[in-house]
């Protein structure tokens, strides 16, 4: 293998040093030509830092790089994309005004003389691209057009429209719907065949062993693994991640259900582009009953979860909370009623990301310390601490702002904000997006432990195993209905034909 | 900060580099009010006449009026907006004070033929509901028919001053000095009395700051400004009022500056349709010295006062010293630039601290 493999890049004695802290110490990584390697670890491990080395953003403070046996330094990303580095990031950087064809050359324009963009030869090559990558786009779409997972085909169009003959993709797959995450595999494979050396980051380990060929992993800056993926296991790549057992997602607690607690009748979202985002829903969820709502992207459960919480003033429909009709239409009323939502993106919806956490953590609690119009400073921050305690949000000072939080932290300062108005339905619109595996396995026993307070819990996931493990119910739904209803235990093919489309909806209680 | 003190030892490893850090980052926290002491020392020592009482009494009247206006700017700016109606408002409530003085309202348009007269008291409280009333009506355009707080308010401009100058055919309103019949004699008490030796427009103005203040840090208002300023979408999701929350602060800023129309009417006993043009220009830029930011989120009363007070030194500082008055805007212009750059510096050493802090 290391024959058909050779390597592309490699770093020796690697090392990155932050102010207050070193990201990277004195790692070795060879990057394999023509295969896909794996780089894990929890957040803060290192990872990102050592791709942003490789993709030029950042330079090392100690150590080498090489590649094809040259010993190189990059001096920003544009040097390292002429060295055939190219990057897509977790979070997209295209221009939803712009089309296709333009994305792929925004910054390194077709022209001709220098100043007249030839938008045919642009257009020609992002078509000829597209081909490439088996994609059905059509290079003057607008972007903001295209769903997510095309989008992220075009940010790989792009890094390939510079000729990388190395590619690296950080956790392309946490917006994807499950097809999609099989097309970018495919445009993988294909890449692979074609000699390009592709460097994979993500959190989800099924995949990550799926599509490798050689994994690395890092701990705390170091490299505490790094082989050929052959005979790797999930417990292997833990171990290594963690240094100690595996952590198991938590199993269903035995309490007992309670009664109904929340329903949500009939609601209608109408759809800009025609017909309902969310068609006719009705659910229900009862105290103490975790039901997780699985679906592909868009079919329609955030926005659901958006109807509920009064964002869409022409939905329609009823919901009803202890068996009393919610007529609030505002969310600060719902809140009132007892609604809270986990909002699927923390940064545009959850945060304020230049406020306090203890400013952001009371955010919807305020009137709770307010005497007449005096806001009682002290009483706040002891519920702040309060809370900062009972989450174990891992802070330096109540006074720093929100931005400084890992996302799995500041993921609990947005639970802790909705628990402290005292909710009785959470709704959790992907609660474990973008967060390292143990803030997640303790994201996950929080929602239990509420759970088995008499909280009800409605979740959204694209997660299968996330949404088997963890619920007490499953829903499924697609193209805005209810396709699908399953006890605790249900198998997941059941759940994942469920949620492919143009299926029958099922009758529910 | 408590993680530095759970651990001593990464403390004791950047000790040194983190004290100097910290000093220059207090010296930066401090930079408007650091600025206001040099301006001070500055021209306490090249002007002469410049630490006279007397002076002293002329500068605070002068920094009063941008201040007051600062205040409501600040708020507006901290939730995200900006308001360049407040100088046109100046005016407008000038006028209709001056007019209330001197003519009353007259009955005339309803068949009466008899005119009501108002006492000091209610010529305040007309002029003030003016005020908020435009504040209101600049509220309203920006959250319900979702106009740009730039081009609502950029109309609202010309719409007030134009209702200024139509007030009185573009004339001045001469010798405000009231009627003690209809007890508005004591109008003049506004922007001429003294109360403990300092005039009634620093008084007001110290009102109007601890008021904003305390509404600023210790009211569930004024966090959530600051929470609509700093991520509309993530406050209305948290239940924050964002429509009320805005309409709110362009109403304040309405009252503050016919505050302002109220003084400088009483003041000068006259008021002319042309008053408090550009007046919008300096609030904005006491507020920016006082580290509020632009892109909203961010801003302390304080600071827009100290801010308020730099500028206000610098101009009647300049004039005592005989330095052009071109010069002078000049000089404005670099003293704001340069507080913008020293807050950049200061944002992007603070986040490297937090960081630093975390990571021990």
């Amino acid at each position: 293998m290391t024959e058909a493999n050779p390597i592309g890049l490699s770093i020796r004695n690697g090392s990155k040093i932050y102010p207050g802290t070193q990201a990277l110490k004195n790692v070795d990584f060879d990057l394999r030509m023509g295969a896909v390697n794996v780089l894990v670890g929890e957040n803060g491990a290192g990872k990102s830092t050592l791709m942003k080395i490789i993709a030029g953003v950042e330079q090392l403070n100690g150590g080498t790089i090489e590649i094809d046996g040259q010993q190189v330094v990059f001096a920003d990303k544009t040097d390292a994309a002429k060295h055939g580095v190219g990057i897509v990031f977790q979070e997209l950087n295209l221009f939803p005004n712009l089309t296709v064809a333009e994305n792929i050359f925004v910054g390194h324009e077709k022209t001709r003389a220098g100043i007249h963009i030839d938008s045919q030869a642009q257009r020609t090559a992002a078509a000829a691209l597209m081909k490439r990558l088996e994609q059905n786009i059509d290079p003057d779409t607008p972007l903001g057009n295209l769903r997510i997972g095309q989008q992220q085909i075009v940010e790989i169009a792009k890094a390939l429209a510079e000729n990388a003959r190395i590619l690296i993709l950080d956790e392309p797959t946490s917006a994807l719907s499950a097809t999609e995450v099989e097309v970018l595999f495919r445009v993988i494979n294909d890449l692979k065949k074609q000699g390009v050396g592709i460097v994979y980051i993500s959190h989800r380990l099924e995949e990550l062993i799926r599509i490798g060929d050689y994994i690395t992993v890092l701990r705390d800056g170091a490299i505490t693994g790094s082989r050929s993926m052959q005979g790797v296991d999930i417990p292997w790549i833990v171990a290594n991640m963690i240094g100690s057992a595996s952590k198991e997602f938590p199993k269903t607690g035995d309490h007992e259900l309670g009664k109904e607690v929340f329903r949500v009748d009939n609601v209608c979202l109408p759809s800009p582009a025609g017909g309902y985002a969310v068609d006719h829903m009705s659910l229900s969820v009862r105290e103490g009953e975790i039901v997780g709502l699985y679906g592909l992207m868009g079919a329609g459960r955030s926005e659901l979860l958006e109807c509920i919480m009064a964002q869409h003033p022409n939905s329609s429909g009823q919901i009803f909370i202890g068996g009393k009709p919610v007529k609030e239409k505002s969310v600060s009323g719902r809140i009132r009623r007892g609604l809270a939502l986990i909002p699927e993106d923390r940064k545009r919806d959850g945060l304020v990301q230049i406020m306090t956490i203890r400013e952001n953590l009371t955010m919807s609690s305020l009137y709770d310390f307010t005497r007449g119009f005096h806001l009682s400073l002290k009483a706040e921050a002891a519920k702040a601490a309060e809370f900062v305690k009972r989450m174990a949000i891992k802070i330096a000072s109540l006074e720093h702002p929100v931005s400084s939080l890992s996302g799995g932290n500041q993921q609990k300062v947005v639970i802790g904000k909705a628990l402290m108005t005292r909710p009785k339905i959470l709704l959790m619109d992907e609660p474990s997006r973008g967060i390292d595996i143990g803030a997640k396995a303790e994201i996950f026993r929080t929602m239990r432990r509420l759970a088995a307070d008499g909280l009800g819990i409605l979740f959204v996931t694209s997660d299968l195993e996330e949404v088997l493990a963890l619920s007490d119910r499953v829903l499924v739904m697609a193209n805005g209905r209810l396709t699908g209803q399953f006890p605790a235990g249900a198998s997941a093919a059941e759940v994942i034909s469920a949620a492919t489309p143009n299926l029958n909806r099922v009758e529910t209680q | 900060m408590s993680s530095i003190d759970a651990s001593g030892n990464a403390k004791t490893v950047i000790g040194g580099h983190k004290s100097r850090t910290s000093a220059l980052l207090l010296l930066l926290h401090m930079r408007t009010f650091v600025a206001l002491i040099l301006v001070f020392a500055f021209f306490a020592i090249a002007a002469p006449n410049f630490l006279t009482t007397g002076n002293m009494l002329i500068i605070s009247k002068h920094v009063a009026l941008n201040a007051i206006l600062a205040i409501g700017m600040t708020f507006v700016i901290i939730a995200g907006g900006i308001d360049l109606s407040v100088g046109s408002i100046v005016g407008l409530c000038a006028m209709v004070a001056g007019y209330l003085v001197l003519y009353g309202i007259d009955l005339g348009f309803i068949g009466v033929a008899y005119s009501v007269q108002f006492n000091t008291i209610e010529i305040c409280l007309i002029v003030l509901v003016v005020g908020i009333f435009i504040g209101w009506i600049n509220g309203m355009l920006i959250t319900k028919l979702n106009v740009a707080p730039f081009i609502a308010t950029l109309g609202i401009l010309y719409v007030a001053r134009g209702s200024a100058l139509l007030f009185s055919d573009g004339r001045t309103f001469p010798n405000l000095a009231g009627n003690s019949e209809y007890g508005s004699d004591t109008f003049r008490i506004i922007g001429s009395g003294t109360f403990f030796g300092l005039p009634v427009s620093v008084w007001i103005m110290v009102v109007v700051a601890l008021g904003a203040a305390y509404l600023a840090t210790r009211t569930p208002l004024g966090r959530h400004i600051y929470a609509v300023g700093g991520n509309e979408r993530g406050a209305a999701l948290s239940g924050v009022n964002v429509d009320r929350t805005k309409l709110f602060v362009y109403m304040f800023s309405g009252v503050c500056a016919a505050l302002v129309g109220l003084i400088i009417s009483s003041q000068l006993q006259a008021s002319h349709p042309a008053t408090g043009e550009t007046f919008e220009l300096n609030a904005i830029a006491a507020a920016v010295l006082g580290g509020t930011s632009m892109s909203g989120g961010r801003g302390r009363i304080a600071g827009t006062i100290v801010g308020a007070f730099v500028i206000g030194i610098l101009a009647d500082g300049l004039i005592m010293m005989g330095v052009s008055s071109f010069w002078q805007t000049v000089i404005k212009g670099l003293v704001i630039i340069a507080a913008v750059v020293v807050d950049q510096v200061q944002q992007k050493l603070q986040a490297r601290v937090v960081l630093q802090q975390n990571a021990n």
